[in-house]
């Protein structure tokens, strides 16, 4: 193999360079505003080169341990990377850069004074991103995962009005999730003296019983659900996902949620083991129905709605449910694989919509689903991306919704759990109801009053470009999950899953 | 039971290609008509021929096999078998294709309709899911075609766009899909239980070697398979089909006269024969209930059929009453049922089509949709309703179009369920004769209006001038009328050439479901 400069040290560049990057636009940006969108951009190509380059080498010769500044693990700390993490890293890189490019127009029109300590912030949210995938240390974990909360909270706010509540309710709701971690890590701290996954996952089992080790896993989960926004934690999302700037709004729905669902099923499955989960803190079967309620009440919030963006924000919350519930249902051959897969789905589809419905608000100021009439023709590209992110949400094959369904109805079917069937074959409905009500406003309603042939204006391309390549992915990616073996996606979360659950199995 | 041996080959791909490419093609040219029209007729042409190649190969009793790969599921791949059945449905609906496209050019230019690039550009790909159904393998490639048609099939319904129309579309959409979602439960349990979804001619073995554990889970199994082919229209779920008549009429002949409900009634015959099998139908008497819901449809759509006067709606309920022929032959489970059955899905689809497009053609002249108002529309259009008087002949099992063979052996079907299954079949045998003299109840009064009753508010003899349907219209319409003549003859002569070799592919799809003579 072509030996790559710094190869063995990608792990850790992935990260810092990202963190150079944010300080170097924001000297370069000082001088001159338009630095910042250029340096952005190479720093996110070459991490996600970065990542790509480190997939393939989990892929192709196993788990990575990088020990930071040459420390011994239990005492330094280590970057851990395996096939989840890699493909994760990968996931929240691609959406990034697509983000970035999208960005650029929209905080233009948006924030036109803010641009620059904008792209500072955004290139600190994305260090954070990175490094909660890469670490293999769950108080470095913390510390990352505050890094890209507080990176959040300040890019929300950057809206200003509204959004300020909103950042600030997000504030109180992640700070109280973060603490709930905080707690959980130095619960088992005190316990094993330990703060490295693997190393606690080779400590804990004798003290599965311990009370302390119990509380410290329900902190934890509780912890990460806020972060995640699972049902009924989710009370901040909908306001921070209405409220933030457009290109924000993509980033965290896209990207930030996957990287708390990536953090909890690492603590649920690296930290602690499906051993202890079964015998001492049953919590599957009861995540399973939070799930199922989840996705069920996601998606009937999401109906009411009559602000787009408002509804796709609950709608992420029934789409989170779905994660949950292939978690939930580890136990079969499909859960996991349904949890993992639909992380790539839900990153691809949601960023969709979320540009989509970005570049409607860019362009003709329209937030409310009942003045969508004709949108059709006046924004045939960016109307034809929601519809295809809005078909593989419903679950029409061969999307990548069609394929998580699948995976999760096997999954309920081998666990005899007949009402997830019910809730999984439901929400197609629900999705139905509600995504439709827009595909029909925007294409076959006709507008009171006017003669047809509006003209075509469209969003600018840097945003629909985006929009489009995710809708196109949408069917893509389906096809792919769907070909198994023989295409190269299926592979990996084959891989991911045998190692979560390598790992538990002794 | 038989299986021949199995050929690879891609022209399935191919066919289906057609119509995709043709998709993509119409969207390119849409500023120039005639282009994207030509682009609809070509693809149906080729596609056509493509599928027509594949006779020889089927009637040497082989198979013919194209697979993509095998999906991330393992025991299910994504491809196409192209066995008798398939082709049957496939070349009738890629045959007919080719007429309505010639048809909707005259329609859609005459009316003067709006969006026209997105009606053939839904077309075309209402045509590839219908094409894929037929030519699936296993039932997941089979359900996602299935879906692609569904979805496709909502801008055509709601063409007009009106507030009419729109509800009509949701209705059809909450349908359908609720449909779609029973059916895909139905094939994960179906893997679940047996590890494949393969259609099997004689049904798939593990699934009759479950053992009387299943039994229950089975017949549940069967249902919901049942009401994941909403697209039969069977009732009490038929309703969306009158509704979709709202569509412009070559929609309504094509799609909901022969490629979507053709496709429902399509599945229930693979569910029957080549998922359960014929010894699991009996055993579990499932064929008997089938045979009851068969049965009350086809005479409760008849009476409904009667009581409408809107043309569209009514051969609707007729379209209704007929599908539920072809589930009630399946349901029979003998060899000449199942016969009939297979026989009545192509003959139905040419017969039916030309009372769609007939009704198309006189709304098209006269601007007139119903039926008390067509007085002396036969000495107007003679053509027009000379092929409507056929057609609705054959519908009634009246020689001489070629519904006449299909019921005839529908009736036998059912004589030779009273011998081998139960004694209670011979019930329907007279359900049979009941629901073809409901159909001369309905279809008779509409001949007898348009050719001897005098236009409303004309007083004796006027001069009556001919003024037909553009040739676009009036000769699609004439080549099917003329083809479900001359299927009848090709019956009588067995020259089968100009029946595109459709008794003989039924009888080789009877042979692979192992009801050997």
């Amino acid at each position: 193999m072509v030996r790559l400069f710094l190869a063995e040290h990608y792990p850790v560049l992935v990260i810092a360079i990202s963190l150079l990057s944010a300080f170097t636009i924001l000297i370069a940006g000082w001088m001159n505003k338009k630095t910042c969108l250029p340096i952005s951009l190479a720093t996110i190509s070459v991490q996600l080169f970065m990542a790509f380059f480190i997939l393939h080498q989990v892929i192709t010769s196993g788990t990575i341990h990088y020990w930071l500044g040459g420390w011994a693990p239990p005492w330094g700390i280590e970057y851990v990377i395996d096939a989840f993490n890699a493909y994760v890293l990968v996931i929240v890189l691609f959406i990034c850069l697509l983000t970035a490019i999208y960005a650029k127009r929209s905080v233009e029109k948006e924030q036109p004074l803010k641009i620059v300590p904008f792209y500072v912030v955004f290139q600190l949210l994305i260090t954070g991103l990175c490094g909660i995938t890469v670490t293999g240390d769950i108080f470095n974990l913390y510390v990352f995962l505050e890094i890209a909360s507080l990176a959040a909270y300040a890019l929300i706010a950057v809206a200003g009005g509204r959004a300020l509540k909103a950042s600030y309710n997000y504030v109180i709701m992640g700070s109280i999730g973060a603490c709930f971690y905080l707690l959980g890590v130095g619960f088992l701290y005190a316990v094993t003296g330990s703060l490295n996954m693997a190393d606690l996952s080779y400590l804990l089992p004798p003290l599965y019983g311990n009370k302390v080790v119990q509380a410290a896993f329900v902190f934890f989960v509780v912890g990460i659900s806020i972060k995640m926004a699972l049902f009924p934690l989710h009370i901040w999302q909908p306001d921070a996902y209405t409220y933030a700037p457009s290109a924000v709004t993509v980033i965290i729905a896209a990207a930030m949620s996957k990287v708390s669902i990536y953090a909890f099923i690492r603590v649920l499955f690296s930290v602690f083991t499906t051993k202890f989960i079964q015998i001492y803190v049953p919590i599957d079967t009861a995540i399973s129905w939070i799930a199922a309620i989840a996705i069920i009440m996601g998606s009937v919030i999401a109906i009411m709605q009559t602000n787009l963006k408002r509804m796709l924000a609950y709608s992420s919350v029934s789409q989170v449910g779905y994660i949950v519930l292939g978690v939930g249902l580890y136990s079969t051959h499909w859960g996991l694989y349904g949890a993992l897969i639909h992380i790539l789905n839900h990153a691809i589809t949601k960023g969709c919509l979320f540009m989509a419905a970005g570049a409607i608000i860019y362009r003709s100021g329209l937030w409310n689903i009942r003045d969508f009439e004709g949108l059709g023709k006046k924004m045939p590209y960016t109307c034809a991306a929601f519809t295809l992110a809005a078909l593989s949400m419903i679950g029409v094959p061969p999307s990548v919704g069609f394929i998580t369904k699948l995976c999760l109805l096997l999954a309920s079917l081998e666990a005899v759990e007949y009402a997830f069937v019910a809730v999984i074959l439901a929400s197609t409905l629900l999705n139905l109801v509600y995504f439709w009500r827009v595909i029909d406003r925007m294409y076959f309603v006709r507008k009171e009053g006017e003669e047809e042939g509006e003209k075509k204006d469209e969003a600018p391309t840097s945003m629909v470009l985006p929009a489009l390549i995710l809708g196109s992915l949408c069917i893509i990616v389906g096809i792919l999950w769907l070909a198994g073996e023989k295409a190269p996606l299926f592979p990996i979360v084959e891989q991911a899953v045998t190692t979560l659950k390598g790992v538990i199995v002794p | 039971m038989t299986e021949g041996a199995i050929v690879y080959s891609f022209i399935p791909l191919l066919a289906i290609l057609c119509p995709a490419t043709a998709a993509i093609l119409i969207l390119l040219s849409s500023k120039r008509p005639n282009v994207r029209e030509s682009w609809t007729i070509i693809a149906g042409v080729l596609q056509f021929s493509l599928i027509a190649s594949m006779i020889p190969t089927i009637l040497n009793e082989e198979v013919i096999e194209c697979t993509f790969f095998q999906t991330m599921f393992t025991g299910i791949a994504f491809g196409f078998k192209v066995d008798a059945f398939g082709l049957i449905f496939a070349l009738t609906a890629s045959f007919l294709w080719i007429l309505v496209s010639f048809y909707s050019i005259g329609y859609m230019r005459s009316l003067r309709e709006h969006a026209q690039t997105r009606y053939y550009f839904c077309f075309a790909i209402a045509i590839f899911g219908a094409i894929g159904v037929a030519l699936s393998a296993n039932l997941l490639t089979m359900y996602i075609f299935f879906e692609i048609l569904t979805v496709s099939t909502y801008p055509l319904v709601i063409h007009d766009q009106s507030k009419e129309a729109l509800s009509a579309g949701h209705k059809y959409f909450a349908y359908l899909l609720t449909a779609g979602v029973f059916l895909l439960f139905a094939i994960m349990m179906t893997y679940y239980l047996t590890g494949t979804t393969d259609f099997t001619g004689g049904g798939i073995k593990a699934l009759a070697e479950l053992g009387p554990a299943y039994k229950l889970t089975l017949i549940i199994l069967f249902f919901c398979f049942l009401l994941g082919f909403m697209k039969a229209a069977w009732m009490p779920f038929h309703s969306w089909l009158p509704t979709a008549m709202i569509a412009p009429t070559p929609v309504s002949a094509l799609l909901h006269a022969v490629a979507v409900v053709k496709a429902g009634v399509f599945g229930i015959v693979r569910i029957v024969c080549y998922i359960y099998g014929v010894d699991l139908m009996t055993s579990l008497k499932l064929g008997i209930a089938l045979a009851c819901i068969a049965g009350f449809t086809m005479i409760v759509a008849n009476l409904f059929a009667i009581a409408q006067d809107n043309l569209k709606r009514r051969l609707a309920y007729s379209t209704i009453n007929q599908l539920s022929y072809i589930i009630l032959g399946a349901a029979l489970l003998t060899q000449d049922g199942v016969r009939g059955a297979m026989m009545h899905i192509p003959f139905h689809g040419f017969m039916k089509i030309t009372l769609f497009l007939c009704a198309g053609a006189i709304m098209v002249v006269t601007g007139k949709r119903n039926i008390s108002e067509m007085g002396g529309v036969g000495k107007t259009m003679p053509v027009t309703m000379l092929a409507f008087t056929i057609t609705a002949f054959g519908m009634c099992g009246i020689p001489p179009a070629v519904g006449f063979i299909s019921k005839w052996y529908l009736c036998m079907g059912s004589y030779e369920a009273f011998l081998q299954i139960s004694p209670v079949m011979i019930t329907f045998l007279f359900v049979l004769l009941i629901a073809s003299l409901l159909d001369v109840v309905y279809f008779f009064p509409i001949i007898h209006t348009a050719f001897f009753k005098t236009p409303e508010g004309v007083v004796g003899e006027v001069e009556v001038k001919v003024k037909e349907a553009p040739l676009f219209m009036l000769i699609p319409l004439s080549i099917t009328a003329i083809l479900s003549v001359v299927f009848l003859l090709d019956y009588i002569l067995g020259l089968n050439i100009i029946s595109m070799y459709i008794y003989k592919l039924v009888e080789v799809a009877i042979e692979n479901v192992g009801l050997i003579p």
